[in-house]
């Protein structure tokens, strides 16, 4: 009898990947309406299928430039079938520049993976494509889980092209050396246990202002990467703090002396 | 009966995130089912599962192929060396069908007991057999990084195992019971097997297996043969086993996947030209300030030259060699 009520919860059908969506939507956006964008305003860049299920880049794109008179306040980042489906929520502010993101995610199975931007004046404009699950037995699970632990917290901050321009938005990637394990509950026989390890929270600040931050979770694959945009206005430090589960925080600073824009 | 209890469960795994489950030991399947997958795995019927490569050696040789019902899973070479005293069994294909018939195959070669299975390294196709042989009661022996490894993809690795239906359901992970940190040696009476673990390279957890009496090393999927290697590890440190693996000697080579080789060079050369090529290709996209997703596409459209199953595993491994090398950038 047990097996049969969890073969009624568990078979994967199209109406429990549907549920699966709506309890996602619901606890992120309630009722309010998701949009659709005006044509190519808002990009989502995945592959047709998932080379290595442990590294699927993603890229988010809006085709509008900050201005604190609009501008995108959260990009969401949705995969429907993995374990934890917010995969990440990022928050810009008009001296982001950009809202664009690029990162790299797991992927437990074929889903949709969804973008959603929440703009400054209240509307949510939503991006879905679907991903094909790798072949070849690709699974998403770290490469070098031993290699992750002894780099833990190790950080880059590279500019695009090694260098920023001055009061234009300027490309900055993020990596954090970390294992950002999904966790797994004991196994009896073996005994083995992988808690669940992984970095939460992501703020970057230039010249103390706040230009992306992020709430993120197991779905980013190991050794986390993130490219986005600042705005240098003068001379400053970029500043990236990362936040674990262990509540161990990691800082990394750049000095940025932004050369004169072609823009 | 056993069958319906499991398979609900099996589709639930991510979905609840349930933890991989290690079954329990079911009956052994009656001896209809075994003639039935004897000759599924040796395709054609005159190919026998086993060929002999050295006195007390055996190879089965895998075929070049994803998941898929026709080939059983039998994607990866699996080795036998027969002692004095027992057998053990290096590898056991990716499904209880090639581990069955391997098993039966070393039956009709010699009376002596299984003692040992060894893995090279966590992948399904080179694990999902060893069900074949708990009946016999061996030590399950793997590099010590391997039960984790193995744990921490089980669940997808039961979404593929699907796709063989029936025998991939009666498919599954047997844990080691023996591991090895760095060496270790095998006595099958009168013959001296080395186990050998390796820094991170096609996996986190490759290891070794070499036979003294007949000169017979086998390699793992460190190895790869007209199949297209595959990185689940670390590039640079599979260049570097390489080389080491350049200053050595033997006098038969198994590879993970393809033919036997006569010599270590042969064996790994080719397949070294493809990683320091895939080296070089991606550290110079990452100098030109390429981005992952555009080094994907701009490589992947390389030829496949004399590899198969290219499409499958290149851009896969250019995906998994951009993460790791532009961390030296």
């Amino acid at each position: 009898m047990g097996a049969l009520a969890v073969s009624m919860t568990c078979h994967a059908t199209e109406a429990d990947d549907a549920h699966r969506w709506d309890v996602t939507r619901n606890a992120l956006f309630q009722n309010r309406p998701l949009e659709t964008p005006p044509e190519n305003w808002l990009q989502l860049e995945v592959p047709v299928r998932a080379e290595d299920a442990a590294i699927v880049p993603v890229t988010l794109r809006v085709q509008m430039t900050q201005t604190p008179s609009l501008y995108v306040q959260r990009l969401y980042l949705l995969v429907d079938k993995n374990p934890s489906p917010i995969a990440a929520v990022f928050r810009f502010t008009p001296d982001s520049g950009r809202a664009d993101i690029e990162t790299r995610i797991r992927l437990e199975e074929y889903s949709n993976v969804r973008a959603v931007a929440e703009t400054s004046d209240g509307h949510l404009y939503m991006v879905t494509r679907f991903v094909k699950a790798s072949g070849g037995c690709s699974a998403p699970a770290g490469k070098d889980l031993e290699a992750a632990l002894a780099n833990v917290g190790r950080m880059k901050l590279r500019l695009d092209g090694g260098a920023a321009k001055l009061n234009t938005p300027s490309g900055v990637q993020l990596m954090v050396s970390h294992p950002n394990l999904s966790g797994m509950a004991m196994d009896q026989v073996t005994r083995l246990y992988v808690p669940a390890y992984f970095v939460r929270q992501i703020q970057v600040t230039y010249a103390g202002i706040p230009v992306m931050t992020a709430d993120v979770d197991f779905s980013i694959s190991e050794n986390p990467s993130f490219h986005f945009y600042f705005t240098p206005r003068q001379p400053g430090e970029l500043v990236a703090e990362v936040v674990d589960t262990k509540d161990q925080r990691y800082h990394q600073g750049l000095s940025v002396t932004p050369v004169a824009g072609t823009n | 009966m056993v069958k319906s209890l499991l398979r609900p469960f099996r589709g639930c795994i991510s979905a609840l995130g349930v933890r991989p489950q290690i079954w329990g030991l079911t009956p052994m399947l009656a001896p209809v089912l075994l003639i039935l997958l004897l000759s599924a795995v040796s395709a054609q019927a005159e190919t026998p599962v086993l060929q002999p490569i050295a006195a007390g050696v055996y190879m089965h040789q895998g075929q070049l192929g994803d998941y898929a019902p026709e080939n059983h899973g039998d994607l990866s070479n699996i080795g036998v060396v027969v002692g004095q005293r027992c057998v053990a069994v290096i590898d056991t294909g990716g499904s209880i069908t090639v581990g069955l018939a391997v098993r039966n195959a070393i039956r009709a070669i010699t009376p002596l007991p299984v003692c040992a299975v060894i893995f090279t390294h966590m992948h399904l196709d080179h694990v999902f057999g060893a069900r074949a042989f708990v009946g016999d009661a061996p030590e399950f022996i793997a590099n010590t990084k391997m039960p984790r490894a193995l744990l921490m993809r089980a669940a997808k690795y039961r979404t593929t195992l699907d796709l063989l239906g029936d025998e991939g359901a009666r498919s599954d992970i047997v844990i080691p019971t023996r591991l090895v940190e760095k060496t270790d040696r095998l006595d099958l009476g009168g013959r001296i097997l080395t186990l050998r673990t390796w820094p991170t390279a096609h996996t986190d957890n490759d290891l070794t297996v070499y036979d003294e009496v007949s000169g017979t090393l086998f390699l793992g999927d460190l190895a790869f043969r007209e199949h297209t290697p595959v990185l689940d590890g670390n590039l640079k440190g599979w260049l570097s086993a390489l080389t080491v693996l350049h200053t050595e000697s033997a006098r038969e080579v198994v590879p993970g996947h393809g033919p036997l080789a006569s010599s270590i060079a042969s064996a790994i050369v080719p397949e070294e030209r493809y990683l320091q090529n895939l080296r070089t290709d991606i550290t110079s996209a990452i100098h030109a300030g390429k981005n992952l997703t555009d080094t994907v596409a701009e490589l992947s459209a390389q030829p496949a030259g004399e590899w198969k199953l290219f499409d499958l595993f290149h851009p896969r491994n250019v995906t998994a060699g951009y993460a790791e090398l532009e961390w030296n950038e």
